[in-house]
């Protein structure tokens, strides 16, 4: 098991982990790198200005000038696609941000309080678990405006049972290991050792949870737009697309198959993501490091 | 038959690094560890030995203050240059007595250090804690100089590394570096060597060694391994079933065992003994589980001498709680 002691340190050897790029890891980074391009071009450029409303210039197919056509309103839609990017991946950020502060200091809280309180704090996360996330934002939407920041608010909220629970699993795994136990007998306290111990070791699980959520997040942001509870026009949004192209589906399907796709492949990318993410840092491969 | 050895007189009260008396650790009504008085002087190193379960860690956790959340300890352990008990404090207080006064070695090195965290920084935090140095950068340099003394080539190097880039042998040097860092007055190691190669033991335990006796450091050393309790300690207790069963100084417990468990332990660790069969000699049964102990004498259901006496639980026999025994039909009389 060990080689004897006076081998050199070798600070290169790599940790032994499973295969470097696993396929999903690949395409969710290739697909959410995209979605990141596509909103980073839209502050420099988009073919058109995605709000300038053109009466002669409506409902056109595809064409060299309009790649992706123009709405009823006569907007490029492929403009609007490039600009709902942005909506979409700060959406994402709020609300995963929102969901990441509040849910990894109170999974790793849970953990290593007392196990009464922990239970009592999972107990009362299971209760928030159950409310769904679409009617909470809708209340959001209700008692403060339909915006976007409420919208994400109320996403937000919704995904900290989730992150809550994964990181107070892992927390607790972290809390049963010998390297705890010599920090605690090296007089360090709870605080110290929850920042310096415990929060580096869950980190793995923390980066594949916040890619999951973002997922959620995207979707969900979509629906609220598509209920019209959440971003407001003239801000364009894939979702709110997909709802003005409603009326239209037969006569212009491709109004609401652009946005669709995009949303669709954007969810699927993240998802991938945090799939090769969860299979690049298993955290039963871990333990055995 | 010989000349009687002279007991080793067990250091007062006034004068010992550790004094543990009555010390229980107790889970959910079921007594773990009951009745264990313990003395340690300076520089003195004393060795903790038992089978497995027999609780000798839950000992070991007990004195730090480290037990289990559903875990329990009562009686007294006093620390010298510590004003308060141990047991019932407060975890803030037993935060500041642990690194400082008593540090720990642990069995496993390859998890007793943080994946996540260089090596030299975790050793520069063992002095950070309790400010044995002033800021982060005296740590620094100060924890490369800890591990070259510890004897990691390189230790510049190695205080880059993170622990998975160092062998099993060298993560235990850090560890022994760590727990040493504070020059505590008892050290605390729990079969530090257990995990590691033969070979690699006896460089550790060297180190283990020389590092309690240069600060005149008191060793609590537990394992199993009865060839390391007689190369590095000078007194031994015996623990089977929560209790201390015998106790005194090496070579007296290890060539005239008064306890039939002590004997046991000992016969089976002879490798030239066999019987008949060419079959090396054991101790009947195995370690019951927690809680499921014979009353009486706790070894009353593995021995080959007990009696209906033994259902009643034998006192302690000797001068002192350093040496003695507790046995109702002790080894080296006639048989009785």
């Amino acid at each position: 098991m060990s080689s004897p002691d006076d081998v050199v340190v070798q600070p290169n050897s790599d940790r032994r982990r499973g295969p470097r790029l696993n396929p999903s890891l690949v395409v969710g980074g290739v697909i959410v790198m995209c979605v990141v391009l596509m909103a980073l071009v839209s502050f420099a450029w988009t073919p058109y200005d995605p709000t300038r409303v053109d009466a002669t210039q409506r409902l056109l197919g595809s064409s060299a000038k309009h790649w992706f056509g123009t709405d009823k309103f006569g907007r490029d839609v492929l403009s609007q696609i490039l600009m709902g990017s942005r909506t979409t991946l700060f959406v994402g950020l709020v609300a995963v941000g929102v969901a990441a502060v509040i849910g990894v200091p109170l999974g790793i809280l849970a953990a290593m309080t007392t196990r009464r309180l922990g239970e009592l704090l999972m107990r009362g996360n299971d209760l928030l678990l159950a409310f769904p996330a679409l009617l909470l934002a809708i209340m959001f939407g209700a008692v403060y405006n339909a915006s976007t920041l409420t919208a994400m608010i109320a996403i937000g909220i919704a995904s900290v049972p989730n992150f809550a629970r994964v990181i107070r699993s892992g927390a607790l795994q972290v809390m049963g290991t010998e390297y705890v136990l010599a920090a605690r007998s090296a007089g360090r306290r709870p605080f110290a050792i929850g920042v310096r111990h415990v929060l580096p070791n869950v980190s793995s699980l923390i980066i594949v949870q916040t890619s999951v959520s973002f997922a959620i997040a995207v979707l969900a942001e979509a629906a609220l737009s598509f209920l019209g509870l959440g971003t407001p026009p003239p801000t364009p949004s894939w979702g709110r697309m997909l709802l003005e192209s409603q009326e239209m589906l037969y006569s212009a399907p491709r109004l609401a198959i652009f946005p669709g796709l995009a949303i669709a492949v954007a969810v699927l990318g993240f998802n991938l993501l945090g799939d090769g993410l969860r299979d690049r840092f298993d955290p039963k491969l871990e333990d055995r490091r | 038959m010989t000349a009687v050895i002279d007991p080793v007189t067990s250091p007062d009260a006034e004068h010992a690094v550790l004094t543990v008396r009555g010390l229980g650790v107790t889970v959910r009504d079921v007594a773990l560890v009951r009745d264990v008085d313990l003395t340690i002087g300076p520089g003195e190193r004393v060795g903790l030995i038992g089978e497995s379960g027999s609780g000798k860690s839950m000992t070991a956790l007990g004195i730090m203050g480290l037990l289990p959340e559903d875990v329990t300890a009562t009686g007294s352990v006093r620390l010298t240059g510590v004003e308060h008990d141990l047991i019932g404090a407060d975890e803030r207080a037993l935060s500041r007595v642990r690194g400082r006064d008593v540090a720990m070695v642990f069995q496993e090195p390859m998890t007793a250090l943080n994946p996540t965290m260089r090596v030299g920084d975790q050793v520069a935090e063992a002095m950070l804690i309790h400010r044995t140095e002033p800021n982060r950068r005296a740590a620094q340099a100060s924890a490369v100089d800890r591990l070259d003394r510890v004897g990691l080539p390189d230790p510049i190097q190695a205080a880059r590394a993170y622990p998975h880039q160092l062998s099993g042998g060298q993560q235990q040097r850090v560890v022994v570096a760590i727990a040493l860092a504070n020059d505590p007055a008892l050290l605390v190691c729990d079969e530090p060597t257990t995990a590691l190669d033969v070979t690699v033991q006896a460089l550790v335990l060297d180190l283990i060694v020389r590092g309690v006796t240069a600060r005149n450091s008191a060793m609590l050393f537990i394992t199993h391994d009865l060839a390391v309790v007689a190369t590095v300690c000078q007194r031994v207790l015996v623990m089977y079933g929560g209790r201390v069963v015998e106790a005194g100084r090496v070579d007296q417990v290890f060539t005239r065992p008064r306890h039939r468990y002590t004997q046991g332990l000992i016969g089976a660790s002879d490798l030239e003994v066999v019987d008949s069969r060419g079959r090396l000699a054991t101790i009947a049964g195995s370690v019951p589980a927690a809680g499921s102990f014979p009353v009486g004498c706790v070894f009353r259901n593995r021995c080959n001498h007990s009696t209906e006496l033994c259902k009643i639980p034998p006192d302690w026999t000797g001068p002192d709680s350093a040496n003695g025994f507790a046995c109702h039909h002790p080894a080296g009389l006639s048989n009785v």
